[in-house]
């Protein structure tokens, strides 16, 4: 057993998580992050990538829209390598009620949203596949955030500034000493053995999860998980977030995100957010929507489709998911439920992640008595990519302490063209493992050697490996290959195998890498499995199963499932990848 | 899509890019990335790099300037992705950032050479364009390979030719007359292309028509400068345009040119206009429209024995017409012929690609195999239907190159 004493501990992974760690670590405070999968493996690494302009919200959801606009603006000054500066539009298409781009524009403006209504002829220029039908076009702040990359950067200066981050370590019990929580008892999931984490303070934020934590401290905390569907496009049909100029519902809008474009989402409650799957009617639903912005969409090559779940907080009834706030909101269990050293930070949006993490811990700050104050609006997040035009920021290197995010430097967004560039730039094109998405062997191995990767999908988050039009379908075996060669020396001898029992491990181990990765991507392409991306999908099955015939090799036994890296059939996280 | 008609055809090229299933049979297939790793290859730099592009970004990749634009990858892929259209038009996005370089410009507007030289001082052009001194400076400067096969000037121009023979009988009906489209080629470098042809539709009956015409534009088109390319195109199908009205074809002996009219510039360029796509409609390469004639049985096959061996090159500008080999299916009807197809790729030059300094060397080693195939016939000639590669396969082999209508005229024999 292994114990660990820290100030804070974070619980949840996700965008708010690791925003919760980074505050506490710039004001010097002591955190320990505890996730039961990777970093964003939850809902942060399964939306559909918008910025929120706060459009979006800006008649039903007032506040939210607010927030989501204060946040835009901050977001883009500390981490434009994150995000691409699409913009975004809210067109009245003749499906449409007409009157509601007035009470949107009036929204805006009460909202402090910025808008601009444009000629049809304008938005039709920038986006020639927009349906021409179209009668009124407002121009919004949205843009796309890589939040794979968000997470990622905001743990890395956190690290950086005396965090701790613990991947798959899931909380199986609160400890309590009378009517305060001390702590927690873990899992570290890749050895089986348990980690007491000794703390003053626990922050949940556990998105669609915090329901579960809260219920181990014996509190109420209503989480609905809203299951959304989402179905990416091949290629970016469109460059500039299009929302439809309406109350939000399903499938009303597409994000040009990365190399492809999003068109999101349904709203399905699902009692446990372990457990949901894509149905059929969610997939129908998007590219039909998708039709009245682009019309011809449904017939274009679909890449995937995946869902994640909505964190809606629920403190009081109403008839439909889509009518709890979008809101976010900071419960403090000593006052409310009379249970002390916890806290929960509930709902929100991605890009109201920062916001979020700065009131729970100015709550924490006060509790603790600590008298440092936010600096995460300040403070640039570093660039841990190989790539980006946003220059390596190292911090206090300020001849002045920075008062507000204008003294921070304009900011050097993400481009669309930049991986490409970046390889051109390094003349890389021959040591491409995921040719679709651009991702080289150097980058790879990185991720294998210094990362936090216990199999190919956690490569994936780190890299984008396997996100492209093939699935997964070349650089599978290319990875597993890597990950054979350079990690090795961590896998168990073959003789300490032999003695107890099992087939040599490295290669049972490369055969459930691969089948692991194989059946994650496949689980996307299920439904949408038609046209080119049938064909592709028939490729990678010629490759490996007529191929390499990976359905015949020896099955890799349930030691090789929980061998220490991969972690994936440990139950906490196994549901997720026996869904439907 | 469906909304906006012409845009169908626009999206059936860039978003071809949709159909590519990651096979590398293009890449595999890709007689430049086979003899050299400055290319990256036709996936890499057309729908896997297409996925990067976005207009009003700084154009994110320059390899795809190693293209040669030969269209193999086209040819080979299973799924019909428009390889070689979506590097085309990358390569514009870059001039269209950049500027049309200089080199372009010279290689585009050759033809301008063409008509200063050609004629009496032929010779004397010729022996300049052969210094190797000046060809050094002209590839210190301008990037021109000083050992690249430029074609020798005429002592007459082609129409010059036309003219002062004596006036031929016209046609008792607009069933018999062609419009014969000769290049620059034919014009000012081998004017005996274009007899062979006005001959060889004359034995068969046809009144030739000389219309007025320019260069095609597809130097200019195929490095992805494509303002000046349109212009050329506007004219060519203004000049064309009323004999594709009348239903009277337009035949050509260069396949690039024909192409260029065909498909390239209405395709690369999103010329999708009615008279753009008659004009297209109604262009033959010239042993497309004899293969039609003898289907119909209206071939003239009095054909006298030559009893010869030769290689014969498709070249990939004909292959992208997508006919198959007209040139063997008339030729072999030829008592005494036999032509043995060099099933090679590609000869390198593929149109001003091979004329470029730093492509010189990955052009010649292109077509190596092809000059060893020629050569290894043990012919001193070797035919092939388009200029650009007999003077490449020329330069490339030692021997000397004919196309197929010079030795189909040969088979009519003298009246």
């Amino acid at each position: 057993m292994q114990t660990i004493n820290t100030d804070v501990l974070v619980i949840g992974g996700g965008a708010t998580g690791v925003g919760v760690l980074r505050d506490l670590a710039l004001r010097g405070i002591r955190a320990v992050l505890v996730e039961k999968g990777d970093l964003t493996h939850g809902t942060s690494g399964r939306y559909h990538g918008l910025l929120h302009s706060g459009g979006r919200y800006v008649v039903k959801d007032p506040q939210s829209a607010t927030e989501c606009a204060h946040e835009n603006e901050v977001l883009r000054r500390i981490m434009p390598h994150c995000l691409e500066d699409t913009g975004g539009l809210f067109v009245v298409t003749p499906a449409d009620d007409e009157s509601y781009a007035d009470r949107f524009v009036a929204g805006c403006r009460a909202t402090s949203v910025p808008v601009n209504e444009i000629s049809v002829r304008e938005a039709l220029r920038r986006e020639p596949l927009l349906n021409p039908r179209i009668s009124r076009v407002f121009e919004v702040r949205d843009g796309s955030a890589d939040s794979f990359l968000a997470a990622h950067v905001n743990a890395e200066d956190a690290v950086r500034h005396g965090a701790q981050v613990c991947t798959y370590h899931v909380v199986k019990a609160l400890m309590r000493e009378g009517d305060r929580i001390t702590g927690a008892v873990c899992e570290n999931m890749r050895t089986g053995e348990d980690v007491h984490i000794h703390t003053s303070y626990i922050v949940n934020a556990a998105g669609a999860w915090a329901g579960k934590i809260a219920e181990l401290a014996k509190v109420k905390v209503t989480v609905v998980p809203g299951k959304g569907t989402m179905v990416a496009m091949n290629h970016r049909v469109l460059n500039t977030v299009v929302n439809r100029c309406k109350m939000p519902a399903d499938g009303d809008i597409i994000v040009p995100i990365r190399t492809v474009a999003v068109i999101g989402t349904t709203d399905v409650h699902v009692p446990d957010p372990d457990v949901f799957g894509i149905e059929a009617w969610e997939v129908e639903r998007m590219l039909s929507e998708g039709e009245q912005l682009v019309p011809g969409i449904s017939r274009a090559r679909v890449l995937r489709a995946w869902a994640g779940v909505r964190p809606l907080y629920k403190d009081q009834d109403v008839a439909d998911d889509r009518d709890i706030p979008r809101t976010y909101k900071l419960l403090d269990h000593e006052t409310r439920d009379g249970v002390k050293g916890m806290i929960s930070i509930v709902g929100g949006k991605w890009t109201t992640y920062r916001m979020m993490a700065q009131e729970a811990v100015d709550a924490v700050a006060q509790k603790l008595g600590v008298q440092a104050e936010c600096r995460t609006h300040l403070e640039p997040l570093p660039n841990i990519g190989d790539w980006g035009q946003g220059k390596p920021v190292t911090s206090g290197q300020a001849v002045r302490p920075l008062t507000s995010t204008a003294d921070l430097p304009p900011p050097a967004y993400f481009w669309m063209g930049e991986p490409l560039a970046h390889v051109e730039a390094a003349d890389s094109y021959g040591n491409l493992i995921c040719e679709c998405e651009l991702v080289t062997r150097d980058r790879v191995v990185q991720a294998i050697t210094t990362g936090r990767a216990s199999n190919i999908d956690d490569i994936r988050r780190d890299t984008r490996l396997g996100m492209g039009p093939c699935q997964g379908g070349f650089c599978t075996y290319r990875a597993v290959a890597l990950w054979n060669e350079f990690k090795r020396g961590t896998l168990p001898a073959p003789s300490q195998a032999a003695a107890s029992g099992g087939e040599p491990e490295p290669a049972s181990h490369s055969v459930a890498l691969l089948r692991h990765f194989l059946q994650e991507r496949w689980k996307g392409l299920t439904a949408i499995t038609w046209g080119d991306q049938l064909r592709q999908a028939r490729l990678d099955e010629i490759i490996y199963l007529d191929t390499l015939g990976l359905d015949l090799l020896p099955a890799p036994t349930p030691t090789d499932q929980n061998a220490p890296e991969m972690v994936t059939a440990h139950p906490a996280i196994a549901t997720e990848y026996h869904a439907m | 899509m469906a909304t906006i008609p012409h845009d169908h055809i626009e999206l059936s090229l860039e978003n071809s890019l949709d159909h590519c299933i990651k096979c590398n049979i293009c890449t595999a297939a890709c007689p430049v990335s086979a003899v050299t790793d400055l290319f990256p290859g036709p996936k890499y730099v057309g729908p896997q790099a297409q996925r990067f592009r976005k207009p009003g970004q700084p154009t994110p990749d320059e390899s795809v300037d190693y293209c040669s634009g030969c269209r193999v990858c086209n040819e080979v892929c299973p799924t019909g992705v428009r390889v070689m259209e979506l590097n085309t038009r990358a390569k514009a996005a870059i001039v269209e950032q950049n500027g049309v370089p200089l080199r372009t410009w010279l290689l585009g507007y050759q033809y301008l050479f063409g008509k200063l030289a050609c004629g009496p001082l032929a010779p004397l052009a010729n022996v300049g364009a052969r210094n190797p001194l000046l060809r050094m400076l002209v590839e210190r400067t301008v990037k021109i390979a000083r050992n690249a096969p430029l074609p020798t000037f005429s002592t007459y121009s082609f129409r010059s030719w036309f003219k002062k023979r004596p006036k031929q009988q016209a046609a008792p009906t607009k069933k018999k007359q062609v419009v014969y489209f000769h290049g620059c080629s034919t014009e000012y470098y081998e004017p005996r292309v274009g007899q062979a042809a006005v001959e060889v539709l004359e034995r068969n009956g046809f009144e030739v028509i000389l219309a007025k015409q320019g260069c095609c534009g597809l130097p200019l088109l195929s490095n992805g400068a494509f303002k000046p390319a349109r212009s050329h195109h506007e004219y060519n199908v203004e000049q064309l345009l009323p004999y594709a009205q009348q239903g009277i074809p337009i035949v050509g002996t260069s396949t690039s040119c024909t192409l260029t009219l065909k498909e390239e510039a209405p395709e690369l360029l999103g010329m999708h206009e009615t008279a753009v796509r008659l004009v297209s409609e109604n262009t033959y390469d010239i042993f497309e429209f004899l293969r039609m004639l003898h289907q119909r049985g209206e071939l003239n096959t009095n054909f006298k024995p030559l009893n010869r061996t030769m290689p014969y090159h498709a070249p990939c500008q004909l292959r992208a017409h997508n006919l198959g080999r007209p040139a063997l299916d008339i030729l072999e009807l030829v008592p005494g012929l036999q032509l043995n197809e060099s099933n090679a790729a590609c000869c390198g030059l593929a149109g001003s690609y091979g004329y470029k300094a730093e492509k010189y060397q990955i052009a010649m080693d292109v077509g190596a195999g092809l000059f060893e195939f020629v050569r290894a016939s043990g012919s001193d000639t070797a035919v092939c239907d388009s200029e650009i590669c007999r003077w490449q396969i020329a330069h490339g082999s030692g021997l000397t190159m004919r196309h197929p209508i010079e030795i189909l005229r040969q088979a009519y024999g003298d009246e």
